[in-house]
């Protein structure tokens, strides 16, 4: 503890938990848009990741309210949310948000874009793996072109759907903390945009990830149009988002308002590592130079000319820099914003635990379980093009 | 996958193109913000984070006095609130406590607030010279606009007809945002019950016609409560012939406790 604060202020109420929401849903939204590239702006080379963009947003949607329920004092309540929100709160919108992200949005999705293999699947196996993919037809086993025709079309509109739906989802996570006018490390108008665009960011960088060491794993060859053009989508969004949050940073050093001088001692001291480290040199820099150079978002072919093996290495690299940056971004905002006391005269400090429900321990489960969540969905339904079945002999 | 255009497609695209673009959009427009409003689903003073039902019909709305100068510091109204409210013994949770500011004369602001006051202030370290020093006993000021109430996604938290900001216990889910929303940094969270907790202006005893604990203990009457609007009481009394001062005014809560001979460097 530095200076003076409020009693009450001593314990900080978000925790780790609380860090990790943001982070997960970002991921979410930023994968789905990724896979909005290929849908609906018709980016050809990114069509190897579509589906695989789509199940890692399901896998990561599953998993994201998970350590907001956690972290709740009443969990058993939490049902009072959908019955009687208060229509005043920011949060109240949370789980009707979260619902039409998963139910109209990302299932319908996938299952128009699945429905034929389901059918096919379910037509050439036995027992209970027919039944199963029977279940997951729904019933609806047409295979005609008109039916098939009808699922494209569908999926197409869902898609242009879940683009707004992908903003609200993460934008309106910005607005949860943007809308705080209590604290000034919180409260901007630019929060929801920025959120938004580092959810970008993440998406397409743990997308790119995924891919490449899966395919790495299955023993396959990755797509280097593929890999290229992800990282230049990457590159662009990074400019944006960084730009964003530079506005941000530069606005408020400009405006310096009372609360100025407390923020400034953050940064210098609690945040030294997260902030200036972590976030700006090897979550945005490094990555952001590295990617402009290799990639082919400035020149065609890229800046300089690299070999296909060693590029892909440092799309690697950059896609895990990057996920590290985001993170930090998410820290930053959640503790960092609780780090310094609203009289503005002294910084507390937060230690999390290794065990305990708010623990290190649990965190850490948290992110793993999206990862076999997506393992088990991509059993179920293959993402990858070689897997993709022949067309049915008999219609 | 190819969707097949057929003759109805084109069939409705052409009667679609008939209406023009503009009048088509201006009434979308109209209807997207028109139709919830007519609803009701959505409630413009509720879009604005305005009260939903005005105090008019209130019989009585409550608020506190603070006088700084006749604050002493003895921390007693911080322990009377603990004893009387159930609060933990441990030094970070409080309803209320007493801040000491000290002024020194290059300027230098030194607050503290040991064990809220509880257990008194240790002596002032001499150097630097003191210019001003003083007492700021500190609690929940029951916002007219209160952003706990605002934020709160169940309406666990919620304004009293008096105009008493309170938290129902076994309704509250434990997100902790009313905490983060606060300015004053007046709630804390109850690590037993693990509902969110605050001032209650000892609601239990209003209701039987005392004022407040810390009001009650209070040995210079630094803290007064009453009526606020009201003619005859201390309050009103208090509010006529003191240059009254609210904490953050700037963030537009509205506070309903009242300060005088405030000091500028009080946050």
């Amino acid at each position: 503890m530095q200076g003076y604060i409020y009693p009450n202020e001593f314990e900080l109420r978000w925790s780790l938990l609380i860090v990790l929401y943001p982070y997960l849903t970002g991921l979410v939204a930023g994968a789905f848009i990724l896979a909005s590239l290929a849908r609906v702006f018709n980016v050809k080379e990114v069509e190897p990741t579509y589906r695989l963009a789509l199940l890692t947003a399901l896998a990561f949607l599953i998993v994201a309210p998970l350590p907001l329920l956690a972290h709740l004092g009443h969990p058993e309540r939490s049902y009072e949310i959908f019955l009687t929100p208060n229509r005043k709160s920011a949060m109240a919108m949370f789980g009707f948000v979260y619902a039409w992200y998963l139910m109209v949005v990302l299932l319908l999705e996938i299952w128009f874009d699945y429905r034929r293999d389901f059918v096919l699947r379910a037509r050439e196996s036995t027992g209970l793996r027919k039944w199963f993919y029977y279940a997951l037809t729904l019933g609806s086993t047409d295979l005609s072109d008109r039916a098939l025709g009808f699922d494209d079309k569908a999926g197409r509109w869902i898609t242009i759907i879940g683009i707004p739906s992908a903003f609200l989802l993460h934008g309106y996570v910005g607005f949860i903390f943007g809308s705080v006018k209590a604290n000034p490390w919180w409260s901007s108008v630019l929060m929801p945009v920025v959120f938004l665009f580092s959810a970008i960011v993440s998406g397409i960088a743990l997308v790119l990830i995924i891919y490449i060491v899966a395919t790495l794993f299955r023993g396959k060859k990755v797509d280097m149009g593929c890999a290229d053009k992800l990282a230049t989508f990457l590159f662009y969004a990074m400019v944006v988002d960084f730009s964003l949050e530079m506005l941000d940073f530069i606005h408020r050093l400009y405006e310096s308002e009372e609360s100025i001088e407390i923020l400034s001692q953050l940064i210098e001291g609690r945040l030294f590592v997260s902030l200036i480290v972590l976030q700006m040199v090897l979550g945005t820099l490094v990555p952001l130079i590295s990617l402009g150079v290799v990639s082919p978002a400035l020149s065609w072919r890229g800046t300089r000319k690299v070999p296909a093996e060693v590029r892909r290495l440092i799309y690697l690299g950059c896609a895990l820099l990057v996920q590290v940056g985001i993170f930090s971004i998410r820290w930053n905002v959640v503790i960092g914003g609780q780090l310094f006391s609203k009289s503005l005269r002294g910084l507390t400090v937060y230690k999390a635990e290794l065990l305990g429900v708010e623990g290190l321990l649990m965190a850490g489960t948290f992110v793993v379980l999206p990862f076999i969540i997506l393992g088990l969905l991509v059993k179920i339904m293959p993402p990858w093009a070689e897997d993709e079945l022949p067309a049915p002999t008999e219609a | 996958m190819v969707s097949p255009a057929n003759g109805r497609d084109r069939e409705s695209r052409a009667t679609f193109e008939t209406v023009d673009r503009r009048d088509f959009l201006w009434e979308a427009l109209k209807a997207s913000l028109g139709v919830p409003i007519a609803l009701g689903v959505v409630r413009v003073p509720e879009l604005c984070g305005m009260q939903e039902e005005s105090d008019a019909g209130a019989e009585r709305i409550y608020g506190m006095g603070i006088d700084i100068r006749k604050c002493i510091g003895c921390g007693r109204c911080a322990q009377a609130c603990k004893n009387e409210n159930d609060v933990p013994d441990e030094p970070y949770f409080f309803n209320t406590w007493v801040e000491r500011y000290v002024i020194r004369g290059d300027g230098e602001v030194v607050v503290d607030s040991p064990n809220g006051g509880i257990d008194g202030f240790p002596p002032i370290a001499e150097e630097g010279g003191t210019l001003r020093t003083f007492f700021v006993p500190k609690l929940c000021n029951h916002c007219e606009e209160a952003p706990c109430v605002q934020v709160c996604p169940v309406g666990a938290t919620f304004v009293t007809a008096d105009g008493t900001v309170l938290v129902d216990e076994e309704y509250c889910i434990g997100c902790g945002y009313c905490v983060q929303a606060c300015p004053y940094g007046a709630r804390w969270f109850d690590p037993e019950k693990h509902v969110a907790r605050k001032c209650t202006f000892c609601y239990h005893r209003l209701a039987k016609g005392k004022v407040p604990a810390c009001v009650e203990v209070c040995p210079t009457s630094a803290r007064l409560f009453g009526e606020v609007g009201h003619r005859a009481n201390p309050l009103a009394r208090f509010l006529r012939f003191n240059e009254i001062q609210v904490l953050k005014p700037h963030l537009n809560t509205k506070p309903k406790v009242f300060y005088a001979n405030l000091d500028g460097e009080v946050r």
